[in-house]
């Protein structure tokens, strides 16, 4: 929403986002343990993510790696000195009864992040993002497996101490499709670092802030004053995996809020689990107050002094600046260049391609057919990353007219999703092989040399004498010669 | 040094123990006021304690993201009250 569209007496919507991703690493933050996954229980966990007495913390470079990358591209500053604090609770996913996060002295600080919704582009500012260990998972077993209802509980600390990088915006929000829309970009963004596998389980936990304030309240930059915003009673709602997740809970929690407003009624400030089988928010028991956490310093972690890693660690091209290159570079439409940037690996094959055949050709053949075909598959490009060659190859063919845009797609291009076959084999085996020119001649000239009757008929003007010599041909070439090229052969032969 | 103006009451008494999951019950929370008070005055003799110099600046300690081997999931489990099929068992919490 604009500024110019708010009214007086209009509600306004403010959301922030709390964003927890996993950082893709071998190992997790704090230990040499693997943070593969894997079916069996407790089998990635040491003394360190046991939280076992005495064990220490060692911080894994590369994930201050990552986090310095995701600094530099949201634009945030990267303080001179960082550190982690001990964040104190109770709770059976955290073995050591706290959790190593950062506090006052976050890794990433004010940075921002462009996006676009229905056409119109906002930046949305990053207050902080900081480094810390994901908890272990819990499940709750017996009595329907409901948290409130179960009988006990099972505890795997596998997924403890993966590294997290949580990711805190500015209430910059107006509607739940701008907070979709942020979480798809911040993806992308993650993604073309390398940091982030969204096709990881669980590698996204969205907690987000909700709270409805009066349209008076906003200025004429569409920016809402602290005091209204402290004064609005606002929901944490938890527990959202997904950017449609994100953007169903945040539209009833909306809606939710506004029904009680409209009826007079006062918004209790709660936190509110989203349920997302049943498609709506419930409230949660309260947590804890900001200071019953009782954060300090950890101290078994010596501070960071990484600001200069940002001059030192080289980032890709991110997805906006790539998208407004493509449609310069390889003259490509808005959602050509939207599809073919969607994922680093898209864009990267796609400007293979693009160099050495024609744009538009590698354009239609990489966002149309071949991300067509791996969708109708549910499949996704990196799962064919071993088989990128033979797609290359497959342009190559249909650039050089050697095969038709239709056996390519139909024929070959299925062939060797779905059976991982060879496209020259392909070819080869259904003779899908446009027949070369120079082959097409001699087979005109055989036809004429062979068949003078026919020719004489011909040349005393009797019509279907032509047509039994492009039936020639066509024998000739296996059916595979363009019977309208044959025709014009002959007649200029003939001549 | 500053002396404690506030004493340690019933209700703060409560709420840390809510905090650590612990029940108390109603005639444990004067006897635990009055730890918490005496570890607090402990705590407050450190002002005493005259300022010394910082360890040696240490920072950017970090280790390369190479795999180490595991607990076996036995040794793991091997101090937990009960487990399931390789994981730990606990009560129901919400």
């Amino acid at each position: 929403m604009t500024a110019q569209t708010v009214q007086r007496g209009d509600l306004v919507t403010v959301i922030g986002l709390e964003v927890h991703v996993q950082l893709e690493t071998e190992t997790k933050i704090f230990c040499g343990c693997p943070t593969a996954q894997t079916d069996e229980p407790n089998t990635n966990v040491c003394p360190v993510c046991l939280g076992l007495p005495g064990a220490l913390p060692v911080l894994n470079e590369t994930a201050v790696e990552a986090a310095v990358k995701i600094g530099k591209a949201i634009d945030a500053s990267i303080p001179e000195e960082t550190r982690f604090h001990r964040k104190n609770y109770y709770y059976p996913d955290l073995p050591k009864n706290f959790q190593i996060t950062q506090y006052d002295e976050p890794i990433c600080q004010d940075g921002e992040l462009e996006i676009a919704v229905e056409g119109e582009r906002r930046t949305i500012t990053i207050e902080r993002a900081h480094l810390e260990e994901d908890p272990g998972s819990l499940q709750h077993v017996g009595g329907g497996g409901g948290i409130d209802t179960a009988e006990y509980t099972l505890v795997n600390y596998n997924r403890a101490g993966v590294p997290l990088m949580e990711i805190v915006t500015a209430p910059d929000f107006r509607t739940a499709a701008e907070a979709r829309a942020f979480l798809a970009e911040l993806e992308e963004v993650l993604e073309y670092l390398g940091v982030f596998d969204a096709g990881r389980d669980g590698s996204l936990r969205v907690d987000a802030n909700l709270s409805i304030v009066d349209g008076e309240e906003v200025d004429d930059e569409g920016r809402i004053g602290t005091e209204a915003l402290e004064a609005a009673n606002r929901t944490e709602v938890k527990n959202i995996s997904s950017h449609k997740g994100a953007e169903k809970a945040l539209a009833y929690e909306e809606t939710r809020q506004r029904n009680a407003i409209q009826r007079g009624r006062v918004v209790e400030q709660e936190t509110r689990h989203w349920d997302e089988s049943r498609g709506i928010t419930v409230s949660m028991r309260s947590k804890e107050a900001e200071k019953d956490y009782r954060y300090f310093r950890e101290a078994d972690l010596p501070p960071l002094r990484v600001s200069h890693w940002k001059d030192e660690i080289p980032i890709p091209e991110l997805p906006t600046a790539r998208r407004e290159r493509f449609r310069e570079e390889y003259a490509l439409g808005e959602e050509a260049a939207s599809k073919l940037t969607s994922t680093k690996q898209v864009a990267d094959f796609y400007e293979d391609v693009a160099r050495e055949f024609d744009p538009d050709l590698a354009a239609t053949w990489v966002a149309d057919e071949l991300l067509g075909e791996l969708n109708y598959r549910d499949l996704e490009i990196t799962d064919v990353a071993g088989r990128l060659d033979a797609v290359h190859r497959l342009i190559e063919l249909v650039d050089g007219d050697e095969i038709t845009a239709k056996n390519a797609r139909e024929v070959v291009l299925r062939g060797m999703l779905d059976d991982g076959d060879d496209p020259d084999e392909i070819v080869e085996r259904e003779g899908l092989g446009k027949t070369g020119a120079d082959e097409v001649e001699q087979a005109v000239l055989e036809a004429i040399e062979e068949n003078p009757e026919a020719v004489a008929d011909h040349e005393a003007g009797e019509a279907g004498a032509i047509n039994f010599l492009v039936g020639q041909v066509m024998a000739k070439t296996g059916g595979s010669a363009d019977p309208g090229d044959v025709n014009g052969l002959l007649r200029e032969e003939l001549e | 040094m500053t002396e404690r103006t506030t004493a340690v009451d019933a209700e703060e008494v409560r709420h840390v123990a809510s905090l650590a999951r612990v029940d108390l019950a109603d005639d444990e929370v004067g006897r635990f006021a009055e730890q918490f008070e005496d570890i607090l005055t402990y705590f407050e003799r450190l002002d005493e304690v005259p300022e010394v110099d910082h360890d040696a600046d240490l920072t950017n300690v970090m280790r390369p993201d190479e795999p180490r081997e595991c607990l076996e999931t036995d040794a793991a489990l091997e101090n937990a009250a009960d487990t399931e099929d390789g994981f730990f068992k606990g009560p129901n919490v919400s």
